[in-house]
């Protein structure tokens, strides 16, 4: 193709300014960051971040499990911390969506939000509301009924991922000052709630559910095979992979984050429109987002346990053709990530008040920053020569 | 929001380059260059994901990026009856077909048939008497109103369940190839307030895919009336094409109608408040009154001292919400299989009635929208498409034959986002070559060619609309 033959020229004389500075700067010659090099570590730490969710999901389905063999407050509460530890690398994850990947088919039954609660189970306006109640209807809780029901009619009708779960585990949200506050008797079959049973059985399926999700995913991206996601990503041209790479980054960054996740609630006020709404655990979600963007951004990831998966990343391929919009970019997402880590908890307290208030200036704060990080992803994708479909 | 705009020359660079030898031989006036992508022109979108429909447009400005994104929240929101602790979604029914607007309008995009015997959810039936109401609308039934509303929410008995059973019919494509098409027949069950008389007309009516809308409506009157052409003077195969006129709420006079089947609807607003009141029971400021009929016993007044369900405000985003969802770029518009298609689609005379390029004037309030060359393969005109497809039911200037041309932007990608492929009105067509073969009326001579058609050159035209 004659339209390539000038990017080519481009890059060329990019290497050889590169090389240049290298030899003046350190004295040592680094060899530069190639496209492949980016997109081949890309993977690595999809497949690295997706194992972790896989793995504190099995965590998660083991505690639901003990939950409901021993209903009890400590119980409940292990599940609980069992959620909030599988939504840190999960979260993190979702800079990876948007681009037509493994995650994209099977997002909806995942982390589909914002769910109407009494569409899977009652509450304080609707006490007999929701599948769980619903004896005559379902008489039997089975994968392939909540699979069915998930997004049907309607696309807060969620019956199935970490919303659901999140639901199942705190109930409603009715505390100003904390989060849902279900009681375990809710799963006490004998002497306990009505529907006890049901709930369970609904609870231990869609837990199962998310891990065979994550699975599937970790699956998709699992190095060394030849017939998986991860395979034919790496046989695309490293232009069309690098545009998939940011165009997940732009999505995640603007209508996702800035628009559906910060504006939203900015605007109505109202605690419905709030991302992790049962937990009261969404200020920690934006940190995960903002983190997912600077993973890929950066080209490392910190495991739970500490340690780091690092190598060729985006910044660097990007300075090799505009220094001084990588730096930028790279100062705008740690903005972002200092920004998201100043919301105030709870979030659903702190959207209301006055624009004036601390929590709702921190939140203009943290949504003004992601506006900027998009711009910068947009121009990173002009810098690079890409034709991004966005 | 302007996601990545620096992009914009480099796209029309590629194109205008890779397509300097497409030039028609036959004198056809073929789209060329980076036109033939950009079919929202500026506003376009780039994504061909299940997410394709939900963007909002390109140049979204600072100012209406806040609307977008709360529209979206409440097109979204499955909405509740009237509880004692209010709230800004609450006022559902009594009488609804659907509890949000994503309900039937899924991703943004179209709704689904029943299969037979399945119940009818994300699609409706339209009801009339014979006859005509003020300034020419349909005539209600003095019981069920205007359109059956199989739930409520308890305070009445819901109106009917619809029944579908599809009737099938065979024919064969003048190579020999056999097809099937089947027509839906419609019928109520456990009707809520006593029998409908022998004269009710029906009409399926499956929601419709919400993309480029603003477009649509930025389009001035007088370039549609220049389209116009009522005698059929103008096409050798006697494609007339008129306008409707109906009734706006807002300026209590006819003005042309756009958007609906039948384009029975002048602009996005008044179509989303007759959406929010017909299909949910929500009242708003266009239309205070709820959604019963007198013989309905008003429980529920919808129109409170605290003014409507649906605030002017929420409805306002809505609209914008619904006008500024962007359409999504076209693939691979220079495939040599896509070029012949197109082609095709020139010389049979699709184009005709589905003309590609429409040009918006200056759109009022929205500046974003004003100024583009679309291509949404409409002239929004009524075409009277034959007895097979009529559904008798008059509507303003439509007749039971006529039907408005539905664009075809976004075509290609709702198997992607919707996961099916159902099309025309009652979602009776499986695919585009069906919905192709119930053309009718103005279109016969249009149908006979597609049916004379070799199979590859069948093949060629389908995947060209599937390019769109």
């Amino acid at each position: 193709m004659n339209a390539s033959q000038p990017r080519q020229l481009v890059i060329g004389v990019a290497l050889f300014l590169g090389l240049g500075a290298d030899l003046w700067g350190s004295g040592r010659v680094e060899p530069p960051v190639t496209r492949q090099a980016v997109v081949a570590h890309y993977c690595k730490l999809v497949y690295a971040s997706y194992q972790e969710s896989a793995q504190a999901g099995l965590v998660l389905a083991k505690r639901i499990e003990a939950l409901l063999a021993l209903p009890s407050a400590e119980t409940m509460q292990a599940a609980r911390e069992a959620w909030l530890q599988t939504r840190i690398p999960y979260l993190q994850t979702e800079a990876f969506r948007f681009c037509d990947g493994p995650i994209d088919a099977i997002e909806g039954r995942i982390n589909a939000w914002p769910i109407d609660e009494n569409y899977v189970d009652y509450t304080v306006d609707g006490p007999s509301a929701g599948i769980i109640a619903a004896v005559d209807r379902y008489p039997t809780i089975s994968r392939g009924l909540l699979v069915a029901l998930n997004e049907k009619e309607g696309e807060k009708n969620i019956s199935t991922g970490f919303h659901a779960i999140e639901f199942l585990l705190w109930g409603q949200d009715l505390n100003e000052t904390g989060p849902g506050s279900r009681s375990h008797q809710d799963y006490a079959v004998q002497g306990g709630a009505k529907h006890a049973a049901r709930r369970g059985e609904y609870l231990r399926i869609t837990a199962r559910l998310l891990v065979e999700d994550l699975e599937s995913l970790v699956a998709a991206w699992a190095p060394g095979k030849s017939d998986n996601y991860r395979a034919r990503f790496l046989s695309l041209e490293a232009d069309e992979a690098l545009s998939a790479i940011l165009k997940g980054l732009g999505s995640l960054s603007g209508p996702e984050l800035s628009g559906e996740r910060l504006t939203v609630p900015y605007e109505t006020k109202e605690q419905e429109d709030e991302h992790s709404c049962f937990s009261d655990n969404t200020h920690n979600d934006f940190i995960g987002n903002v983190l997912g963007i600077q993973n890929v951004y950066l080209g490392r990831y910190v495991r739970l346990d500490g340690k780091m998966v690092s190598g060729p990343s985006l910044r660097d391929l990007l300075a090799r053709f505009d220094a001084s919009l990588a730096e930028r970019l790279k100062v705008e997402i740690q903005a972002s990530l200092d920004a998201a880590k100043a919301v105030p908890a709870p979030f659903d307290q702190a959207i209301r008040g006055k624009d004036s208030s601390p929590g709702r200036l921190a939140i203009k704060k943290l949504l003004k920053a992601t506006l900027a990080q998009t711009e910068s992803i947009s121009k990173a994708a002009a810098a690079l020569s890409l034709r991004l479909k966005l | 929001m302007r996601l990545f705009p620096p992009l914009r020359s480099l796209v029309l660079l590629g194109f205008a380059l890779g397509s300097a030898d497409l030039q028609g031989e036959d004198g056809l006036a073929l789209l060329r260059g980076g036109d033939k992508e950009l079919v929202g022109g500026a506003t376009t979108v780039f994504d061909d994901t299940a997410n394709a429909f939900s963007l909002p447009i390109r140049n979204l400005s600072e100012e209406h990026r806040a609307a977008f994104f709360v529209g979206n929240s409440f097109f979204k929101k499955n909405w509740v009856m009237s509880t004692a602790s209010t709230s800004a979604r609450d006022g559902l029914g009594p009488l609804f077909n659907a509890r949000s607007c994503s309900s039937c309008h899924f991703r943004d995009g179209r709704g689904r048939p029943p299969e037979d015997g399945e119940p009818m959810s994300t699609m409706l039936l339209r009801i009339s008497l014979p006859g005509r109401s003020a300034h020419g609308a349909p005539r209600p039934h003095e019981v069920y109103g205007d359109q059956i509303q199989g739930f409520s929410t308890g305070q009445l008995p819901a109106e009917a369940s619809v029944l579908v059973h599809y009737q099938v019919s065979e024919g064969h494509y003048a190579d020999g190839e056999t097809y099937k098409l089947r027509r839906p027949v419609y019928s109520l069950a456990d009707l809520g307030y006593g029998p409908v008389g022998t004269n009710l007309l029906v009409s399926g009516r499956v929601a419709p895919a919400v993309l480029g809308l603003g477009l649509l409506e930025a389009v001035e009157d007088q370039a549609l009336r220049k389209l116009e052409d009522p005698e059929g003077r103008r096409s050798s195969d006697g494609i007339s094409g008129r306008l409707n006129q109906v009734w706006s709420l807002e300026l209590s006079r006819m003005v042309i109608g756009r958007f609906g089947w039948k384009a029975e609807q002048p602009t996005v607003r008044q179509q989303v408040a007759a959406a929010f009141l017909g299909d949910m029971g929500l009242t708003t400021s266009l239309f205070e009154r709820p959604n019963q009929t007198s013989q309905q016993q008003l429980l529920d007044q919808g129109f409170s001292e605290s003014g409507p369900e649906v605030s002017d405000r929420i409805l306002a985003d809505v609209v914008t919400y619904s006008k500024t969802l962007a359409v999504p770029a076209r693939r691979k518009p220079n495939d040599p299989v896509v070029l012949r298609g197109e082609r095709l689609f020139h010389q049979i005379g699709c184009a005709q009635c589905h003309v590609p390029s429409l040009q918006t004037g200056a759109s009022a309030g929205m500046p974003e929208l004003g100024g583009q060359t679309i291509y949404p393969y409409t002239d929004l005109l009524l075409h009277d498409m034959g007895e097979g497809l009529a559904d008798g039911r008059p509507t303003f200037e439509a007749s039971g034959n006529e039907w408005r041309t539905p664009p075809l932007w976004g075509l290609g990608l709702l198997s992607k986002v919707n996961g099916h492929t159902f099309l025309l009105h009652d979602g009776r067509a499986r695919g585009i070559a069906e919905a192709l073969l119930w053309h009718g009326g103005e279109a016969q001579s249009v149908r006979e060619r597609f049916v004379q058609l070799p199979k590859e050159d069948r093949a060629a035209l389908l995947t060209f609309i599937e390019s769109l």
